[in-house]
């Protein structure tokens, strides 16, 4: 690439002279620019600002301990975050996100105990039958055609209904037995809901699951040929269907991919606390959304990133943690998010146009 | 200009007005189409040849879309037949007509507004390398071969990377075409690619689409303006209310013969009596621009295919 020094513009119909390398009529892309190009930007300049927002307010936010809570509590919301985005690119939603995690955490709980299985096995079934129920959703959608709104709002209602009412009839109450001496406890345990150590840090084993998700998420978006066929799905299923991607195998994928993380974030629910209560869940899909939004994601679809989502979730872990920190009433917690979601929306839109019309 | 000289090719099929040799790369045979009760299409012969133009002309309404939709495998026809390189066929979905060599590039333009033109290039057929778990998208090829492919084309672009949302119709439907012939398609099928385009951009898909035909493509094009359709057209079948009208090639009709076929005859003089109190209507105001240079437009635009540097 030698160096266009030339600062030709040149004639508005340019003849056909691409000389070797790089093309005269495109200047060159500073990296500023490049930046204000990328899906997460807005929610990156957010975190910032709320990072230093509480570091000043919150005398406790930047000890060491407190970097640990936020990133666990960042990290739970994180876990689900990634998968929603990724269903929010390929154009679509899932309300069914929030208690769908509860579902997964009971059926491993309840499989377990009335079987006095080893809890892997709970586990195990409990993997498949979320997997069944994200299934469950996409192929619903990708039948009927209706839209994904009224799909996933009515596998809300029923898994709320169901949790509590299956919950009641077998247990008797509206939480689970423990499960916490049952063979194969301690192992799971370790997976799903240890903690680490690390130079003083006392990390939660989630934030890695996070950290995974977010990788293999970013990866299978743009490195794979799946990846390409979110973005088109959810930019324009009909063109993409014309071309020959497989439209609604690629939904009913996403839709799994959120009962996948489901699953994981259930267990998660379930080896921390070794009972889990049936009514959990609910209201949480939003907050997915929102973090998901935050990062960039278009909620008409075919446009964002894994990583915005998890800068979204992020913000969340900070504004949530850091209000405990600055000894604030916590009912503001909800006002901030409102607030944030508005302002980062409409940062986005701003830098996806400035973005555009610097082409 | 009395009415009844040529409404007699609406049977028999299009086989009789063409002296081409060799099997038709597609040919639809007294094909019908049916939702419900509604008739969209009946009777329709078809042949496309590769290194020629079959041009599709017809007013809204007239089965156009419904005629596409069956050779592209989007809808099965429900009688006739489908012949692709002579062999009776029926399409299941759109990718078993891209299998079979068929690309359709449509009127929204199917691609995806918000992906970079690299990946709609290639979306549906990436590319890949590596195996197992590290399988990934070969986005150094795909980058690359989108810049070459487009510029043997005879379209230069600046950015691969930018929206392909960013580029403009005529630009977007040249980026499809050429998608289409990198991709080997043996017929591409085109609906209505000057529809929304002003005179001078639809001149260069036109143009890009007589650089398909030259690349040996069988192309269908599907068009309810009849100048465009003269100037790149082998032949020519006018559809009405979804049955064949007339099936024509170009040294058995003129451009006036075609235009007024295609406006409707003598319902076209009917519409002329009427209006005659505001203006002296010329038929088809649409497209009065191009007609103004009717003689010598066809040849050039034949004479001067487009060769990449």
């Amino acid at each position: 690439m030698t160096a266009t020094a030339s600062p030709a513009r040149g004639t508005p119909e340019g003849p056909r002279v691409t000389a070797g390398g790089g093309d005269e009529r495109l200047l060159r892309v500073s990296p500023l620019r490049r930046l204000l190009g990328r899906p997460e930007l807005g929610a990156v300049v957010g975190a910032v600002a709320v990072f230093l927002f509480f570091s000043f307010t919150a005398d406790s936010f930047l000890r060491p301990s407190s970097i640990g809570t936020v990133l666990y509590a960042a990290s739970i919301l994180g876990i689900m975050a990634v998968p929603v985005a990724l269903l929010m690119i390929g154009g679509e939603f899932d309300l069914s996100a929030g208690v769908m995690v509860t579902s997964s955490a009971l059926i491993s709980s309840m499989f377990s105990f009335q079987m006095t299985a080893n809890v892997w096995v709970g586990v195990l079934v409990s993997l498949l039958v979320t997997l069944g129920l994200g299934a469950f959703n996409g192929i619903m959608l990708t039948r009927t055609r209706l839209p994904s709104f009224i799909i996933t709002l009515g596998t809300f209602l029923m898994l709320t209904g169901l949790n509590l009412g299956l919950t009641k009839l077998i247990s008797g109450t509206v939480s689970t037995k423990t499960i916490g001496d049952m063979e194969g406890f301690p192992a799971a345990r370790k997976l799903f809901a240890s903690s680490l150590t690390i130079g003083g840090v006392d990390l939660k084993v989630t934030i890695l699951w996070w950290a995974a998700l977010v990788a293999l998420a970013s990866w299978i978006l743009l490195r794979t040929r799946y990846g390409n066929w979110i973005f088109a799905v959810g930019g324009n299923a009909d063109a993409a269907r014309a071309v020959g991607v497989p439209v609604r195998g690629t939904k009913i994928g996403l839709y799994m991919g959120v009962a996948l993380c489901a699953w994981v974030a259930g267990q998660h629910l379930l080896f921390s606390f070794d009972v889990v209560q049936s009514g959990e869940g609910v209201g949480n899909e939003l907050k997915y959304i929102v973090a998901a939004v935050i990062g960039g994601c278009l909620i008409t679809g075919g446009y964002g990133s894994a990583v915005g989502s998890a800068v979204g979730a992020f913000i969340f872990g900070m504004t949530d943690k850091g209000i405990v920190y600055a000894e604030w009433n916590p009912d503001w917690f909800q006002f901030f998010l409102g607030a944030m979601l508005l302002l980062a929306t409409l940062l986005n839109a701003w830098v996806r146009k400035r973005a555009e019309a610097s082409r | 200009m009395t009415a009844g000289t040529a409404e007699t090719a609406g049977t028999g099929g299009a086989a009789e007005t063409g002296g081409t040799a060799g099997t038709a790369l597609v040919e639809l045979d007294g094909v019908a189409k049916f939702y419900g009760n509604i008739r969209a299409l009946e009777g329709v012969s078809l042949e496309v040849h590769a290194g020629e133009i079959s041009c599709v002309l017809g007013d809204n309404g007239a089965g156009k879309s419904t005629l596409i939709k069956i050779i592209a495998g989007l809808h099965r026809h429900d009688a006739g037949d489908l012949l692709i390189d002579g062999v009776t066929t029926t399409l299941g979905s759109p990718r078993e007509a891209l299998d079979r060599g068929i690309a359709t590039v449509y009127q929204d333009l199917a691609v995806v507004p918000l992906m970079p033109v690299w990946r709609n290039f290639f979306l549906g057929s990436e590319p890949t390398k590596g195996r197992g778990p590290f399988k990934r998208l070969d986005v150094t090829l795909m980058r690359e071969t989108t810049r070459a492919a487009l510029l043997r084309m005879g379209i230069d672009l600046r950015d691969v990377d930018q929206p392909i949302g960013t580029l403009s119709g005529g630009e977007r439907q040249c980026v499809a075409i050429a998608r289409a012939v990198h991709f080997g398609a043996k017929v591409l099928v085109l609906d209505e690619p000057t529809a929304a385009l002003g005179v001078k951009q639809s001149g260069v898909v036109l143009k890009y689409v007589a650089a398909a035909r030259d690349a040996g493509l069988g192309v269908v094009l599907i068009t309810h303006n009849p100048h465009h359709a003269y100037l790149v057209g082998d032949r020519f079948v006018l559809l009405k209310r979804g049955a064949m009208a007339g099936s024509h090639t170009k040294d058995s009709i003129t451009l006036d013969e075609l235009t007024r076929q295609m406006a409707g005859g003598s319902e076209l003089e009917e519409l002329s009596h009427e209006l005659e109190r505001a203006t002296g209507p010329e038929p088809d105001v649409t497209a009065s621009n191009v007609s103004a240079s009717d003689g010598t437009a066809p040849g050039e635009a034949s004479g001067k295919p487009l060769r990449p540097a």
